[in-house]
């Protein structure tokens, strides 16, 4: 998995081409790469390549003698099994409610931040604090310091208002899920949405307001196109982050009550299944699904690379 | 608001607009971070006081949890946990220090050819998902002896998070002006010189931020310590999950437990605040 022709044109431009180098001082500049090189091939690539190939054969850890060659039975099974193909569809689910959702309302506050205003760096330190509690920890205190039915502080705060007092994760446990999610990751689309603000253009955005334009034609017009890479940015590196998602469903519902995603299913296949020729079927498809978001997020870190380079 | 109204609109309104804008950037900052705030506060009340409804803000305040929680009132002692989870992350941020410094530099001030796609493939290798390679790696480590070693999760670690060290040092290190390196050069600077007088002052806070960030996402890290640890290299996020089927009875406990997990992970966030963003949106974003 490599990107080659966008970035070769940003090698092109950055630095002028040096003298040809003779074939010692090119290993001589190379050297210092190596070590990082080899390590990320091996420790990375090479076990992907073997649940490549494990995920064509027919494996259960419980009968290892049974082994052998069934070529993509693994990959139809996965495929037509309802359990798996609801994974698969949770995974979308619980991807693209988060990122959308974090995203619109980091945006939001984003927008908040960027004004001055009193204590506007307590206020940030506050929110970013979400983001900054282990995920686990962060799963466990939805699950019974907030949800829980009998004294979680969202039940204990709707008595007062006489409220109903619903068992959160039972009723809704998907939309539980997506929740604790969204509270961890909004702080994530904040920070990178504010930095795209403050890299605004300041002198446009005084001569649009010497020109009398609105606030919300500024926001339409110059800071939501300025904003877009961002916004792509923060989806992007959000869906990879998300797709993998382990430990709050993991937490939060064990995979049950229909909020397994693929990350989770293929752990349970293999870990509690022991079925190591579907598990590595699922976990290839898991790489196809996060390559296609991964071709989307690698062009716009590029452009945005790019763009940096050149203006060194 | 009509563009006329918006250019002749008087100062008072204009201000006030943002004095409330203000005030709403407090209550959602507050919003977000009542959960943790009420996390922190049950952690100090007495588990009859934790598990009521509705809830008892003014209840007497008690250390019981934490004494609990370190080993105090029977059950299992979180220190080794700490200590596994200090081990495998400390050790792999200095891993990936010592690989990722010299690639940087290879990608950045001595520039070897098509830099580029070299650190296009680092990126590249961060999108495999985890459970892609988690198999192989968990059949490696029954058949080598490997299972259940702290020394395991210090090598996967090491290659989750040398991307993005990679990336941000390319970034910082190329902040260094190559004017300033090469007039060092001129005056016969050697090369360790260079890199400790010249290179090292302007990239340090860079490389600081790295190494916080590689220590926050290993410290995190729950599904390579839950499939390949057991009883000797669990790490803290693991010792936590004992925690996800107690029933609200040891309410104050969890909270305690969560917090005191999360501390170094907080330290060390609001430390490196003003570069996390470049380290987690992998050098894109400045």
């Amino acid at each position: 998995m490599t990107i080659t022709t966008s970035a070769r044109v940003a090698a092109a431009t950055a630095r002028p081409a040096t003298r040809p180098p003779n074939r010692m001082r090119a290993w001589a500049t190379r050297a210092p790469l190596l070590p990082a090189l080899v390590f990320m091939i091996v420790v990375t690539q090479l076990p992907f390549v073997a649940t490549l190939v494990i995920s064509f054969f027919d494996w259960n850890a419980l009968y290892p003698k049974d082994r052998h060659f069934t070529g993509v039975d693994n990959y139809r099974q996965v495929l037509t099994d309802p359990d798996l193909r609801h994974s698969v569809w949770t995974t979308v689910l619980l991807t693209a409610t988060v990122v959308l959702v974090s995203l619109v309302v980091g945006l939001g506050i984003a927008l908040l931040l960027n004004r001055k205003f009193r204590g506007r760096g307590v206020v940030r330190t506050m929110l970013i604090a979400p983001f900054l509690v282990v995920p686990v920890a962060a799963a466990l205190l939805w699950k019974h310091v907030l949800y829980n039915p009998e004294y979680g502080l969202f039940n204990g705060l709707l008595h007062y208002v006489g409220g109903p007092q619903p068992d959160w994760i039972s009723n809704t446990p998907l939309l539980a899920v997506e929740a604790s999610l969204i509270w961890q990751w909004t702080p994530f689309m904040m920070l990178i949405l504010l930095a795209g603000l403050q890299s605004r253009d300041h002198e446009q955005l005084e001569a649009a307001r010497v020109d009398g334009a609105s606030d919300w034609q500024i926001f339409r017009h110059l800071t939501l196109p300025h904003l877009r890479r961002y916004l792509e940015l923060g989806a992007l590196l959000g869906s990879i982050y998300i797709v993998q998602n382990f430990d709050a469903v993991f937490t939060l519902t064990s995979g049950g009550l229909g909020t397994a995603n693929l990350p989770y299913t293929v752990y349970q296949s293999f870990y509690q299944a022991h079925e190591n020729g579907l598990a590595s079927a699922a976990g290839v498809l898991v790489v196809i699904g996060s390559i296609i978001i991964a071709t989307f997020a690698l062009r716009v870190v590029s452009s945005l690379f790019r763009e940096e380079v050149s203006r060194a | 608001m009509s563009a006329v109204a918006a250019r002749t609109a008087t100062v008072r309104p204009r201000r006030r607009r943002g004095v409330g804008l203000g005030l709403l950037a407090w209550l959602v900052g507050l919003l977000f971070f009542l959960p943790i705030a009420w996390m922190a506060l049950t952690s100090f009340h007495s588990e009859a006081d934790a598990a009521t409804n509705p809830p008892s803000f003014g209840a007497a305040l008690t250390l019981d949890s934490y004494r609990d929680f370190f080993g105090a009132g029977g059950g299992a002692s979180p220190w080794p946990a700490l200590i596994n989870s200090t081990m495998a992350s400390v050790v792999s941020t200095l891993c990936v220090l010592l690989l990722a410094l010299p690639a940087a530099y290879a990608l950045s001030i001595r520039r070897v050819e098509k830099w580029t796609d070299v650190l296009f493939f680092f990126l590249s290798t961060k999108m495999l998902p985890v459970v892609a390679g988690l198999l192989p790696v968990y059949l490696f480590a029954k058949n080598a002896g490997m299972l259940d070693n702290i020394w395991l999760l210090v090598i996967l670690y090491t290659s989750m998070n040398l991307p993005i060290a990679v990336w941000m040092m390319q970034s910082f290190l190329a902040e260094v002006p190559v004017a300033v390196i090469e007039a060092a050069r001129v005056d016969g600077a050697r090369l360790p010189t260079v890199l400790t007088r010249v290179v090292a002052p302007i990239a340090l806070p860079g490389i600081a931020a790295t190494a916080l960030i590689c220590f926050i996402f290993s410290w995190n890290e729950l599904l390579f310590a839950r499939v390949l640890t057991g009883v000797v290299a669990e790490t803290a996020p693991v010792f936590l999950t004992g925690f996800i089927t107690s029933q609200g009875l040891f309410l104050a406990k969890v909270c305690a437990a969560s917090l005191v997990i999360s501390l170094p992970v907080l330290a060390a966030g609001f430390a490196a605040q003003d570069k996390l963003v470049q380290g987690l949106s992998l050098g894109a974003v400045k």
